[in-house]
């Protein structure tokens, strides 16, 4: 069945069957790879978008019920790696593997966009979905901090 | 070589290029602000080779090649650095791709080493990756001496320029001049004193390209005409496949095939590929979702029977028996059979899987005259002969692209793991390229688990409560006792202990299993080391001793163990005097060489709830090339390990896992961590150890320790959360 999304303000047509998770039809259908697959059961946050600005797990989400909305992913999330999580992303040097980072930079770009100014306790709660092997969860809480200052400069 | 056309080339963004390297799309920040932007590959010059490892073009650029994998514990920079080091080049001029394992292969080897495991890449190939930026640079300098018609030794080479008294010229001029000499004699590397970049924390080159999203790893690998497999084997590893219906589902959208996989006789040692049953589609959520429905039926045979309790009931009948000795000494025996007061303890710790991040994939294309592989391997030489054996080609024709890993962790050695193999015969079988994705479910259910362990310890006191002999015996289950965590690795933490013991006698089982395992970062003193340390405490305890001042006292004639722990000591402001519910615990491994001591504080509530507040760290490699990168492999390995020992544990239930995914398998969360502080004490010399993994080994052990202060309740096995921590 064809359905058309908006993705990155761009709008896509794409044929696949209505229940298939947004993630697939991200990274198979349309072509973009930086989201993640995990788990597919909501339990990684490795594949987390923003469908209306808020944080998704895309394995969980029916391509059907993001159509007429909008659908932001890492690649869109900013033109030049320059939004405020990516660029503290960089200079804390959260990544190690990478594999699980778009999906926590989306989730902390999201917690920013709610609370100007975070406190750990409140990092921690949002992140909590969002599991990364490589441990870097210390540089993450970090990193929030020096992303929530360059957002509100 | 098969030319690529250029749409094709832009599409994979790693297609080989004709007599160079595999051009990635990576390339090296110009800065350590990391601000800089991936060129894109089509402008990325090649310049002139002077070896294998590195090309520089006219403008001067120096393209290196890297023949190691990217994890995220900073290869790439590591291998930059050291080339970098001597080459005395500007690092904004340098840019990275991985290195050709076609050409290695076809060049007998030519980057020695390609594998990147066992924490080895500086501490063991540093000499011939120096040597390679050394051997350039000496061979430019003759190139402008030759020119200027100066001694070789007159010439200065400084920053990518080349200078003698007040001529001057850069390296992109003299580089085709230099790539014809032959150097009589290689020149030495330098030694850490004469060091100017080696020892300074860098950034890591890949971390721009893992804020957008940009950076490609095997499962993101997309090729034209490529179809996509979900795999399922036997839940009970080794089983067989009794029947499958596949009309069942035969007219599901997008399905095109089913494909039965089947076991590799006389390779179950190196379990590549366990019998199962493939579902191809023209996407990957059609042909799982088709896999998912479709009725199979599996004969799990004799393994069926196992579980946890069956090989845990094994390994304590086990500790009853003498084993095989590492070191017998029957005096120690007697010693501890006869000892007026004696301590003993048994430790158990179960299954445990990798679950890096990535799930387990791979896509080959298997053509008439060429294979093209993209796997999550640590070693692509060795994906190019694991795919050429399984397709009985010669492996010149094979090509591996090498991408950067969503994790390894020890789990994707070797060939990259059996899903090479399954692309590999499902490529050929269907006639097109196939991307082969195990699902969550399949990765936990199949992956080479770490081997479940036990071991008991007893020692015998002196008056002055310290020991006079020790007795140990280490236990662990391997697949038809010989996959790779061996006698090399898997109980070393025991029969190499540190301590002075007067007598000792160390003696193991290698117990069989049907489960198939392989390293798992840190081997052997992941498991055994937490054995050893929690041992330790209970001894020094029952000796009346603190138990860092203990481990000071028995090492006294070990400098860099006395460094260690008495920086320890110093960091961590360990004590033994805190309120009840709250406490501090020391431990230390040595691992690949680094020694690694830790101090942990925990929190225990009167319900039970654990809470691990700090972990201090300290290590001593001997040396440390890139500070930043081994602080965050040293953060990362605690949450590694912790996350096992507090969290993990596999449950086998009917020989098959029941725990299917995060779900069940529960993963150190940001909410769990605690802050880790980590410190240098490194010894120098020749001393080189390895930091991607002995920074975990100590942390369980610490924490049991700490517990035990805390609640009075000694952890003997893992994981804790199983352990009732209630006190009053
Ligand atoms: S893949 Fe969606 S939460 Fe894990
Ligand atoms: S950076 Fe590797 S899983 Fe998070």
């Amino acid at each position: 069945m064809a359905i058309t999304l908006t993705i990155n303000n761009t709008s896509h047509t794409v044929d696949v069957e209505p229940e298939t998770p947004l993630l697939w039809v991200l990274r198979d259908t349309i072509g973009l790879t930086g989201t993640k697959y995990g788990c597919g059961v909501a339990a990684c946050g490795a594949c987390t978008i923003h469908v209306d600005g808020q944080p998704v797990r895309s394995c969980q989400t029916p391509a059907a019920s993001a159509v007429g909305k909008k659908v932001t992913t890492i690649e869109g999330l900013s033109p030049n790696k320059n939004h405020p999580v990516q660029q503290a992303w960089m200079e804390v040097g959260v990544p190690q593997c990478g594999y699980c980072q778009s999906g926590q930079i989306m989730s902390a770009a999201a917690l920013l966009a709610r609370r100007r100014e975070p406190t750990d306790l409140e990092i921690d709660a949002a992140m909590a979905g969002n599991i990364c092997r490589c441990g870097t969860y210390q540089r993450i809480r970090q990193a929030v901090h020096i992303a929530a200052k360059k957002a509100n400069l | 070589m098969t030319t690529m056309n250029l749409s094709r080339r832009r599409f994979i963004q790693n297609a080989a290029a004709a007599g160079g390297g595999l051009m990635l799309g990576f390339h090296v920040p110009v800065s350590r602000a990391a601000n800089s932007l991936a060129r894109p590959i089509t402008a990325m010059p090649e310049g002139v080779e002077i070896n294998a490892w590195l090309s520089i073009d006219p403008s001067g650029l120096v393209t290196i090649r890297v023949p190691h994998t990217e994890m995220g514990q900073g290869g790439i920079t590591s291998v930059a650095m050291l080339i970098a080091e001597e080459l005395d080049v500007e690092w904004s001029k340098i840019q990275c791709v991985f290195a050709d394992a076609n050409r290695h292969i076809r060049n007998n080897r030519e980057y020695k080493v390609m594998s990147t495991h066992g924490s080895q890449l500086v501490r063991l190939q540093h000499p011939h990756l120096m040597q390679a930026g050394a051997s350039a640079r000496e061979r430019l300098k003759e190139a402008a001496a030759r020119q200027w018609g100066v001694e070789r030794s007159a010439v200065e080479a400084r920053l990518g320029e080349l200078i003698s008294g007040n001529r001057k010229g850069t390296y992109g001029e003299f580089a085709s001049a230099a790539a014809q000499i032959k150097l009589d004699k290689e020149p030495a590397i330098k030694t850490p004193g004469q060091w100017r970049l080696l020892g300074k924390p860098m950034q890591r080159i890949d971390i721009p390209h893992k804020v957008d999203g940009s950076a490609h790893y095997a499962i993101d690998t997309r090729i034209p005409g490529m179809v996509y497999a979900a795999v399922k084997a036997s839940p009970v590893p080794w089983g067989t496949l009794k029947s499958y219906n596949f009309d069942a589902i035969r007219n599901r959208p997008g399905v095109i095939a089913a494909v039965e996989l089947k076991a590799v006789p006389g390779k179950r040692g190196q379990p590549d590929l366990q019998n199962a049953i493939a579902v191809v589609a023209d996407s990957w959520w059609r042909a799982k979702t088709a896999l998912d429905l479709m009725p199979v039926e599996w004969d799990g045979g004799e393994s069926a029977k196992a579980s946890n309790a069956s090989y845990y009931r094994e390994g304590r009948a086990a500790l009853n028996v003498k084993g095989t000795p590492t070191k017998d000494d029957l005096k120690a025996i007697e010693a501890v059979q006869t000892g007026k007061k004696v301590v003993t303890a048994d430790y158990e710790r179960p299954f445990e899987t990798h679950a890096r991040m990535e799930p387990i994939n791979a896509t080959v294309h298997v053509q008439k005259d060429r294979v093209d592989v993209w796997s999550p391997t640590q070693d692509q030489s060795a994906a190019v002969l694991l795919v050429a054996d399984q397709l009985k080609v010669d492996p010149k024709i094979v090509f591996a692209h090498t991408m950067y890993l969503g994790g390894g962790f020890g789990g994707n050695g070797g060939g990259g793991t059996g899903v090479t193999r399954q692309a590999a015969e499902i490529s050929k079988q269907v006639g097109r390229p196939v991307k082969v994705l195990w699902s969550r479910e399949e990765d936990i259910a199949q992956d080479k688990q770490r081997p479940m362990g036990l071991a008991r310890l007893s020692a015998s006191l002196g008056d002055n409560g310290l020991p006079t002999a020790v007795v140990t015996r280490g236990v662990w289950f391997s697949q038809d006792r010989i996959n790779q965590v061996g006698p090399a690795t898997a109980d070393y933490p025991l029969f190499e202990m540190p301590y002075s013991f007067p007598l000792r006698h160390h003696d193991r089982h290698n117990l069989n299993t049907h489960i198939p395992s392989s390293t798992h970062r840190a081997p052997g003193a992941n498991q055994m080391g937490f054995m050893q340390e929690s041992f330790i405490d209970e001894l020094a305890i029952a000796g009346g001793w603190n138990p860092l001042d203990w481990r000071i006292e028995m090492t006294k004639d070990k400098p860099d163990w006395q460094l260690v722990l008495k920086t320890l000591k110093e960091k961590a402001n360990f004590r033994t005097d805190l309120p009840r519910g709250q406490g501090m615990g020391v431990a230390a491994v040595e691992c690949h060489g680094t020694i690694a001591a830790a101090c942990a504080t925990v929190g225990v509530s009167r319900r039970g709830e654990l809470s691990i507040e700090k972990i201090v760290i300290v290590l001593d490699a001997g040396h440390v090339i890139n500070p930043h990168a081994a602080t965050e492999q040293a953060e990362g390995s605690v949450i590694w390990e912790l996350s096992h020992a507090w969290l993990g544990g596999l449950e086998l239930e009917n020989g098959a896992f029941a725990n299917t995914n995060f779900d069940t398998y529960n993963l150190m969360r940001i909410n769990q961590a605690p802050v880790v502080e980590t410190y240098f004490a490194s010894s120098g010399g020749k001393k080189w150890g390895g930091l991607g993994e002995p920074a975990g080994p100590p942390v369980p052990p610490a924490v049991a320790n700490a517990i035990w202060y805390a609640t009075g309740k000694r952890v003997r096995s893992t994981p804790f959360v199983s352990h009732d921590l209630r006190w009053t």
